[in-house]
């Protein structure tokens, strides 16, 4: 079953065409990768999903309704621009969000506490936003998109401008969340963070779906048949791999790509023909980045 | 509506929580009372001082108390002109003048020099003249062979009444009521353009702060942007209702306190006391305060009062959300956007313009056209009601605006819901005009 089902989905703006016929599913339960350059239509994407624009045409279903503006209290947003209110009180503000969350105002206000217990921010209630720092307005961000406890989250880019210790503390109540069975929806162009915790994906390019899978299958069907052997290189007569196409020679070891059918075995057996002793065998699977890469360069052609 | 009411509530809460607000509100008043108590105070003071003079008078025709009063201390001297032009300061005058003999009775004019250390003010000079005017036609008079009774048989004084009775309590109304007719008129007329740029440019200015720290996206995705701009609007109107009523209250309180200080004027002190004050006030000679008590008791405060409530709303309303659609259309430069500003100016503008005019004829073509046309009405009925205009067309005039108002926030929303995600463009009127026909 799907949390988020998007069928031929078109938005047009005055001159562009910003999401062109885009269908995807995001499983319930998973964390879903939306991946893009920056003007891939990734924000349009989002915006249609929160209900802020509407598709000219398509289908979107939230938990198999079709989407409409009951739906915003089950999704919590966080947009790559972040704001907030900056003469507010911390508290103040949380609970406001909170309850146009559709939120009453006393759960809010316990749910609030406990979330700031957990970052151990309690002491911040009073505050005024505009006191305190970057990070620390991205943690009162962050908790003013999950305090309602949405079935869906969108971060738009969540770790930007954060330092390593908040990403990681942000990074574990992601998990923790998603544990809980939060769907979680990533929006960014840093692709390694995607490998990390994505098991699906999609791929935008001018608003075109370029692929989507899961990450590992992706990676299997973009395979380029590389290997890396590991030895001592120095012993190696490079003559006895002449029917192989080496890619690069260092002095502990070998990139080499298999082609014309050939088995990895046919490449280990002629190196140890060869008298090297091997240290490691290793296939070189692509990285989201290469696959992004190269397909993004592919579709612009 | 629940998220409509929260929005409100936050958009009234924050303003009016503030210190910069309550400050305002509270320092206003009393700078106008301060303003009030040292312009009066100065005024009284100067009344105080009376300027002594001296009069070198040739032909003996001047007498010492006919001249005199609380201003002026007169004193003929017997010293002729030479002998005091040099020290009639040290004497301790301030001004000396100097009444040549009149030798021609069939003269009508007469110049009369005066010496003075300072400048004189052009009322005072008016003054003198007066009096000195009066003495010499005295003097002619006296001259002559007719009698000063004759003369005074001979002045009539006109004045015009006005005969059309208010359907109020029948009171006619005189000069008075119309001279307190028409300052109320500009009162209300420059109140309302004081409350559509003040409070508008605030809801302007918030628009924007929201659109320029990106608060407006997270907001959006949890409520609808017209709610937002709604909820906004209605919040700041609020402020401006709180605020304006904080200010007639202690403006009023002001004014009672000055006016029992200041001039112990029975008639006041009358006012406040209903019938029996009344009664008091009308044995009292017709003094200036109860004349003007009765204009402003003759006006049809019935009609004004709730008719102006109900054109500050619309008025405030029509114009705010004008100032929304604006402000979301603004990038976060100011000055590019100054030209956005243009159609609320130029109707603003034309409006004031034309209170002049429609006082000078209450109930005239211009007068009646100008206070139908929803962005003028604001403005120009408030001018108009103090001078008892027909009731069908103050209700016509406000079905007008509150329709307008309705097409207007629904137009603005238009303009907003495009306007708060447009990011580092600027816009011409041109694009903001196809924003209103942008599916959402």
């Amino acid at each position: 079953m799907a949390i988020l089902s998007l069928q031929n989905v078109v938005k047009n703006y005055h001159n562009h065409t910003a999401v062109d016929n885009v269908s995807f599913e995001v499983p319930k339960g998973s964390v879903f990768g939306l991946l893009g350059p920056n003007g891939a239509g990734k924000t349009s994407l989002i915006r249609i999903i929160t209900t802020i624009t509407m598709a000219d045409s398509g289908q979107v279903l939230l938990d198999g309704e079709p989407i409409n503006f009951n739906h915003p209290s089950q999704i919590g947003y966080m947009p790559e621009e972040r704001g907030l209110y900056k003469k507010m009180k911390v508290g103040e503000q949380l609970l406001y969000l909170a309850q146009l969350k559709g939120m009453p105002h006393k759960e809010a206000k316990q749910k609030l506490h406990a979330w700031m217990d957990k970052f151990d921010i309690v002491s911040w209630w009073d505050k005024k936003v505009e006191e305190l720092s970057k990070g620390m307005q991205q943690k009162i961000q962050f908790i003013a998109t999950v305090v309602h406890d949405p079935k869906l989250l969108i971060l738009d880019e969540p770790f930007s401008g954060l330092d390593p210790i908040n990403t990681n503390l942000i990074k574990d109540e992601i998990d923790q969340l998603n544990k809980g069975g939060t769907s979680i929806i990533f929006s960014t162009h840093r692709m390694e963070q995607v490998e990390e915790v994505c098991e699906n994906i999609i791929l935008i390019n001018n608003g075109k779906k370029v692929l989507e899978g899961n990450v590992d299958q992706i990676k299997i069907d973009h395979k380029e048949n590389l290997f890396k052997v590991e030895f001592d290189n120095s012993v190696l007569n490079i003559e006895d791999l002449n029917n192989f196409q080496v890619l690069q020679s260092k002095r502990d070891g070998i990139d080499v790509k298999l082609v014309d059918g050939m088995k990895p075995n046919d490449l280990l057996g002629s190196l140890i023909k060869s008298g090297a002793e091997i240290k490691s065998f290793n296939e070189v699977l692509p990285s989201i980045n290469d696959i992004f890469i190269s397909r993004v360069g592919e579709s612009q052609e | 509506m629940n998220k409509l009411w929260l929005i409100i509530q936050r958009e009234y809460l924050t303003r009016v929580k503030k210190k910069s607000f309550i400050l305002v509100t509270l320092l206003t008043p009393l700078g106008f009372g301060l303003l009030m108590f040292v312009s009066g105070y100065l005024a009284s003071n100067s009344m105080n001082s009376k300027k002594r003079i001296v009069v070198v008078d040739e032909s003996k025709i001047l007498n010492e108390e006919d001249l005199s009063n609380s201003q002026y201390d007169f004193d003929i001297t017997t010293l002729p002109l030479n002998e005091i032009d040099t020290s009639y300061n040290q004497l301790g005058y301030d001004l000396l003048l100097n009444v040549p003999a009149i030798n021609d009775l069939s003269s009508t004019t007469h110049n009369v020099d005066f010496y003075s250390k300072e400048k004189l003010s052009l009322v005072a000079l008016q003054q003198i003249e007066g009096k000195m005017s009066k003495s010499l036609k005295a003097y002619k008079i006296s001259k002559s062979d007719i009698d000063q009774e004759t003369i005074d048989q001979l002045e009539i004084n006109v004045t015009l009444d006005n005969a059309v009775t208010s359907d109020l309590d029948g009171d006619k109304s005189d000069k008075v009521s119309i001279g307190v007719a028409s300052a109320l008129s500009y009162l209300m007329g420059f109140l309302m353009y004081m409350v559509i740029f003040i409070y508008g440019s605030m809801v302007m200015r918030s628009v924007m702060e929201e659109k320029i720290n990106r608060i407006v996206e997270v907001m959006i995705s949890s409520v609808r942007p017209f709610q937002l701009m709604l909820g906004k609007i209605t919040g700041v109107g609020l402020v401006a209702m709180t605020q304006l009523f904080i200010w007639i209250i202690l403006l009023f309180g002001i004014m009672a306190v000055f006016s029992s200080t200041m001039t112990p004027d029975p008639s006041i002190a009358a006012s406040g006391m209903g019938e029996a004050g009344e009664m008091i006030a009308e044995m009292g000679a017709q003094s200036d305060m109860t004349n003007l008590l009765r204009g402003i008791k003759s006006l049809n405060w019935l009609l004004i009062i709730p008719s102006f409530v109900m054109f500050f709303l619309g008025g405030y309303f029509i114009y705010s959300s004008l100032f929304a659609a604006v402000g979301s259309a603004m990038g976060d430069d100011l000055g590019e956007g100054q030209q956005l500003m243009m159609p609320i100016l130029i109707p603003v503008i034309i409006a004031i313009s034309l209170v002049f005019p429609v006082l000078n004829n209450p109930n005239g073509n211009l007068a009646v056209f100008g206070s139908m046309f929803p962005l003028f009405s604001p403005i120009l009925m408030p001018a108009r009601l103090p001078f008892d205009p027909p009731v069908w067309q103050v209700i016509l005039s406000m079905i007008i605006l509150f329709a307008s108002v309705a097409f207007m926030i629904w137009f603005a929303g238009r303009i907003y819901r495009v306007g708060i995600l447009m990011y580092g463009k600027k816009v011409s009127f041109k694009e903001i005009g196809r924003w209103l026909f942008v599916k959402n």
